[in-house]
């Protein structure tokens, strides 16, 4: 028969894009299905990888309250108050934001007064006096890489779930990460969860409102009727040519929008097509060009100050989102995937410490942001993984696929405390993993009524059979 | 020059112009060259099609041959993305045009793709196409039920009588013969698995899938009840079954329209074509003969250019050919990676654009450009080119292609706009030469170039 078994726990380079550089290094054609052929279609196929704006066209951006991003506010009113808005300047957004790998729980929020823990994991285990108490069980210490979030649950700030996951764990990357991209135990579901809330929310005209700040459309965005976008930072849309510069640049493009402009209601069908994309493309420059000095640098200044690592732009991209909330862009769910992949098979704290470090500071740094310019109450942050990992740590220092993890929401709205309980080590399933105490299609359920203010049932299959959760005060 | 059968649908009428031998081009190959059209127009309407239609012995390929970034050669089987820019290459440089067209589009109607065989295969299934691109679609679908990389991306492998895989079974119905609904029920689609049953193939870590073959062992030599019809059907059957159902010629028809001209095709139109398809026992060529020379492929509605054409005429129209790898990626980000469809029912020809997309096809431009942009720092370009020779000099670097007057007032308003930002002595030639080089660039980026 054709095929092959599926590996256990493959996993150098275990997402597409990793697979694939790993793939060309090697003078190889990269194929997806070699690498695990249980991966499920991803949602949104065929609509990945795409550099900027994805999905149906449309016509884009209106801006409240230019004046408030302290730079290029001039030149953001004139050029995109002609668009018109939908969208309420108080409406919520969710920021979705994915560790990617399945980070592990057991460092995150570290049992460090658990005897079996220091047993099973005898190079790995953290000790109390590495991280910061956790007030709500006096079990558990936040680790040392994960000083933000210990800063911002002190706040009360911070909602954590230490066991959160879903029954008959799949213990595949792509399966499980899927499952929660599109919310539900359902390969055959494409379009996100997020997704689906945009089409039922969304309009046809603002490919903004679901924004992935990644190189490509992150699937819990995949919509299946609204436009959606996908860009790394504001300030790095931009288009070039050889031997052409300065203003005769700048006429170059104005040029080519115009002739956009110029033919976007021809009779002709074909050539609509062309020209709507054209002035679209005008649209969206021009929205985003304040937030672009003529060196290519970033215009704005964020009120605090982020973390800065070689590795990851993870923080300024944090910083650039910040500033186009407080734009007025007509954002409602934005998507990042930071660059530390957390699948720690071997020398876990390698990777894993600089890597959450960097994320927790830079998310406890948005968190000021947004306070700092007043807009932090339209704002919720859900940080999520696809599994956590195996209790029993392996012989490389590091960790295996894992089932139940550790899930959080940030925000001044929301409750602040834990919610389900940390999964003891006692009562592990029958591979070693973390039993689940709270199913994230029933946090998707009470996000949607909570936040959104919205039907989950007309998001979530079977909506009415997962337990709700008070999330939001 | 081959002569053409009479069209038993109508043919256009009066004068075939340098206009009407633009579109042929377009639609039924990877645009002119510069003079190419003036040249095809010559030959007259019949002539001009039976020189796509009817090529003559193997295709030659004319030009610079391609090489990647670092001046090595294409690997199309070892290299990611080779393989796209090895048939760009075919698309820019060979001489039998509707041979590489047809064969696109048969990669859209059979959409395989790279993400479930491998490079080597597709490029196998891709040979096998173009050998059969003008010939019987008959024996065209026996190859693709056959064909290993399909036999792959749909299952075939693991459809065997233990487990039946109704993959190919519904596909071959509902995409490629029938179209969704038209004529078969969920019973069909199951008996056409058992039907289809009975393909293998080998796998090594080594040489990953190879040694495809029919095994009569795994094969459910039972009976079978397709459309009402009882037999011990195998594949072949399949395939018969499907091109001899009624409502297949009315798909394939409408569909291979489709693919040439906007405009829906007119009821006579069809009627008269599936006549003519059925009677010459699933011909391709009478068909693609008729649809070129219809009236409606010449003076219907325009056609958004699909991006791997659009790529190919660049290089075409520039007189370039594949010179960097670059062109696998462009082909990705302006929504064509060739050997790689977004899904089973290939490409949709109906929505290329969009901000994204349009955002690559002006990187694509650039790109075609780089070796024939002039330098800001010539010491020798006319300093006292006016706004309307700027325009001329460059509609002549593309081959004074036809562009609407609006159009051609936003380039001439461009040009004078550029010159007013002369200011200081010194800019005088930089700021002309760069004029040039943006308008260039700018003409392949227009809504009538874009479009044909």
């Amino acid at each position: 028969m054709a095929g092959r078994p599926p590996a256990e726990n493959c996993c150098a380079g275990f997402t597409r894009t990793e697979a694939m550089r790993a793939a060309i290094a090697a003078g190889r054609q990269p194929n997806p299905r070699e690498w695990d052929p249980r991966m499920p279609i991803p949602a949104g196929t065929g609509m990945d990888r795409r550099r900027f704006m994805l999905g149906a066209a449309g016509g884009l951006v209106s801006v409240y309250g230019a004046g408030r991003l302290g730079v290029g506010g001039r030149a953001l009113a004139e050029g995109i108050a002609q668009a018109a808005t939908t969208q309420s300047p108080s409406s919520p957004i969710l920021v979705s934001i994915f560790l990617a790998g399945g980070i592990d729980a057991l460092s995150v929020l570290a049992p460090t007064q658990d005897p079996t823990y220091r047993k099973l994991r005898p190079t790995l285990a953290l000790s109390p006096s590495d991280g910061t108490p956790f007030a709500e069980d006096p079990r558990l210490s936040w680790g040392p890489a994960a000083t933000g979030f210990a800063q911002l649950h002190g706040a009360g700030k911070l909602t954590v779930f230490p066991g959160i996951g879903y029954r008959d764990p799949d213990m595949s990357h792509f399966t499980s990460r899927h499952y929660w991209e599109v919310g539900a135990a359902d390969t055959r579901v494409m379009t996100g969860w997020l997704g689906r809330y945009l089409d039922q929310v969304g309009t046809a005209a603002n490919p903004l409102q679901g924004l992935s700040m990644d190189s490509e459309m992150n699937p819990t965005l995949a919509t299946a009727v609204n436009p959606v976008a996908a860009m790394d930072l504001p300030e790095s849309f931009s288009l070039w040519l050889h031997d052409v510069w300065g203003d005769v640049f700048s006429l170059t493009l104005d040029a080519a929008s115009s002739m956009g402009d110029a033919h976007r209601r021809a009779a002709d069908p074909a050539l609509a097509q062309v020209a709507g994309a054209a002035s679209e493309v005008g649209v969206v420059r021009r929205a985003l060009a304040p937030f672009r000095n003529a060196d290519g640098k970033p215009s704005y200044t964020a009120p605090v100050s982020y973390p800065t690592d070689s590795k990851s732009d993870f923080p300024q991209r944090l910083a650039g989102l910040a500033a186009m909330i407080a734009a007025g862009l007509p954002l409602r769910c934005v998507a990042l995937t930071p660059d530390t992949q957390f699948d720690t098979h071997a020398t876990q704290s390698e990777t894993f410490t600089p890597g959450l470090t960097t994320i927790s500071e830079a998310i406890a740094a948005f968190q000021a942001d947004l306070e700092a310019r007043g807009i932090a109450d339209r704002v919720l942050v859900h940080v999520w993984s696809e599994f956590g990992r195996r209790a029993q740590e392996n012989g490389g220092r590091g960790t295996d696929h894992g089932a139940a993890g550790v899930g959080m929401l940030i925000g001044t709205r929301t409750t602040g405390t834990m919610v389900g309980e940390w999964p003891a080590l006692t009562n592990l399933d029958a591979n070693g993993n973390q039993k689940e105490n709270v199913d994230f299609r029933g946090v998707y359920c009470s996000l949607l009524e909570q936040w959104f203010d919205h039907d989950a049932a007309s998001v979530i299959p079977d909506a009415r059979t997962f337990a709700r959760y008070q999330l939001i005060r | 020059m081959p002569s053409i059968p009479s069209s038993p649908i109508a043919t256009l009428r009066g004068r075939f112009t340098e206009k009407h031998a633009t579109r042929l081009l377009w639609r039924a190959g990877f645009g002119p060259k510069p003079g190419q059209a003036k040249r095809l127009a010559a030959l007259g309407l019949d002539s001009a099609v039976a020189s796509l239609t009817r090529p003559r012995g193997r295709a030659r390929l004319i030009g610079r041959a391609p090489h990647g970034e670092n001046g090595l050669p294409l690997d199309p089987i070892d290299v990611w993305g080779d393989d796209h820019c090895w048939w760009l290459d075919r698309m820019v440089r060979s001489d039998q045009q509707l041979v590489e067209r047809m064969t696109l589009i048969w990669h859209s109607w059979f959409a395989t793709s790279i993400d479930g065989a491998t490079a080597a295969l597709m490029l196998r299934q891709n040979r096998m196409m173009r050998a059969r691109a003008l010939g019987n679609f008959h024996d065209l679908l026996v190859e693709v039920t056959r064909d290993p990389a399909m036999l792959l991306w749909l299952s075939g492998t693991e459809n065997n009588k233990y487990s039946p895989n109704e993959n190919y079974g519904r596909e071959v119905m509902e995409l490629f013969t029938l179209g969704a609904d038209r004529g078969y029920t969920q019973h069909d689609v199951h008996e056409q698995a058992r039907a289809l049953t009975g393909f293998d193939n080998r796998w090594s870590e080594g040489r990953g899938p190879y040694d495809f073959h029919f095994d009569p062992e795994l094969h459910d030599t039972g009976v079978k009840r397709i459309f009402g019809q009882r037999g011990r059907f195998n594949y072949l059957d399949t395939c018969r079954l499907c091109v001899t159902h009624r409502t297949h010629p009315s798909f394939m028809v409408t569909k291979l329209w489709g693919y040439f001209v906007a405009d829906p095709i007119p009821a006579g139109v069809l009627r008269a074509l599936e006549h003519t398809y059925v009677r010459s026992g699933f011909e391709i060529r009478p068909l693609v003969e008729a649809i070129l020379r219809h009236p409606l492929f010449y003076e219907g509605a325009r056609m958004v250019i699909p991006p791997a054409v659009f790529c190919a005429g660049l290089l075409r129209g520039s007189g370039n050919t594949v010179q960097t790898n670059a062109w696998a990626w462009i082909g990705e980000q302006t929504g064509q990676r060739l050997f790689a469809p977004p899904n089973v029912a290939g490409w949709d020809y109906a929505h290329w654009l969009d901000t994204s997309r349009w955002t690559a096809r002006f990187q694509a431009v650039n790109y075609a450009l780089e070796k024939n942009t002039i330098d800001p720092e010539s010491k020798t370009y006319d300093i006292h080119e006016n706004a309307s020779q700027a325009l001329a000099r460059a509609l002549a670097f593309w081959g004074h292609p036809e562009l609407s007057a609006t159009t051609k007032d936003e380039l001439r308003a461009f040009s004078r706009r550029a010159q007013t930002r002369i200011r200081a002595d010194w800019e005088q030639r930089p700021y002309r030469v760069m004029r040039q080089n943006a308008l260039r660039a700018l003409i392949p980026t227009t809504p009538d170039w874009q479009t044909c």
